[in-house]
């Protein structure tokens, strides 16, 4: 797994590739996190294209970093979900949650 | 070189039939120490047995995920985050007879020697409720048909067993 943050406008957009799962998911929580609460940007994307499976301790950290955004009165926006990930979400109720777009261009005009 | 740990060996299960020639329908057997890194290398093993047995995508992703996440919580709960512990995935055919019926399947042990753990205080959290935690026992109950615990001696034995769609009975 592998995480790497940006800058795009008032944007941080979290690049994420690999399997989220119990081995790593404290890195990306504590990444994500760390991020929001040291940028308070207006909007936190994370770009879940290259992630090809997410545990639930990885749903968990994306609660988490929902919750830390919304303290922070920042949006907190999923994009590029794969089949896998968009599953785990609609079996734990929460795809509804979260703020969910295709693409980072759809992300940043919403 | 660490002295290599005894895995455990799985309890017999009362409704497996076994078929002629096989010997209790062993389909393959592992053996892993309760590392989270080798969580990956178990789930590309379920990944593509479910496959080669002829289960759908969705059902592929379920089994690997339920698998994935009965590993996390015993590496977790039963073994308190030690990560040299042993645990044994037995995987075999299974096969049950319904309304003249007869639906195959998988059948799954995971067996670990770690502390004895209180099943009727596993539950989910309720899933209306935002947080963290919790859900890998919804995901596990959601994928498949058959999840039963079993305590005996200083083993635990988790059974999952997932059936494939009816056949027809040609008998």
């Amino acid at each position: 797994m592998q995480i790497s943050t940006r800058r795009r406008d008032t944007a941080t957009i979290f690049d994420v590739s690999g399997d989220i799962d119990f081995a790593n998911s404290p890195e990306v929580r504590q990444s994500v996190l760390r991020e929001i609460r040291k940028s308070r940007p207006a909007r936190v994307i994370v770009n879940l294209r290259q992630v090809r499976y997410m545990d639930s301790s990885g749903v968990a950290s994306l609660i988490e970093g929902l919750k830390a955004s919304r303290d922070l009165g920042s949006r907190f926006i999923l994009i590029g979900l794969s089949t896998s990930a968009r599953e785990v979400l609609q079996l734990s109720r929460l795809i509804k949650v979260f703020e969910i777009y295709d693409n980072e261009e759809q992300a940043l005009a919403a | 070189m660490p002295q290599m740990k005894t895995f455990p060996r799985p309890m017999e299960s009362n409704d497996q039939q076994n078929k002629p020639g096989h010997r209790g329908g062993l389909l393959l057997m592992l053996a892993v120490y309760s590392n989270p890194r080798l969580l990956s290398a178990v789930r590309g093993a379920v990944e593509r047995l479910t496959e080669t047995l002829g289960f759908s995508a969705v059902q592929c992703r379920s089994i690997t995920r339920a698998v994935d996440e009965a590993l996390a919580n015993i590496i977790r709960h039963t073994y308190g985050n030690r990560f040299d512990q042993p645990i044994a995935l037995y995987f075999r055919s299974a096969k049950r007879c319904q309304q003249g019926e007869i639906e195959s399947g998988l059948e799954i042990l995971i067996c670990d020697r770690g502390r004895a753990i209180d099943m009727n205080t596993l539950r989910g959290r309720p899933l209306d409720q935002i947080r963290p935690g919790g859900l890998g026992l919804h995901w596990i109950r959601q994928a498949m048909d058959i999840v039963e615990f079993t305590r005996k001696g200083l083993t635990n034995q988790l059974r999952l067993v997932k059936y494939l769609a009816q056949t027809r009975n040609a008998a």
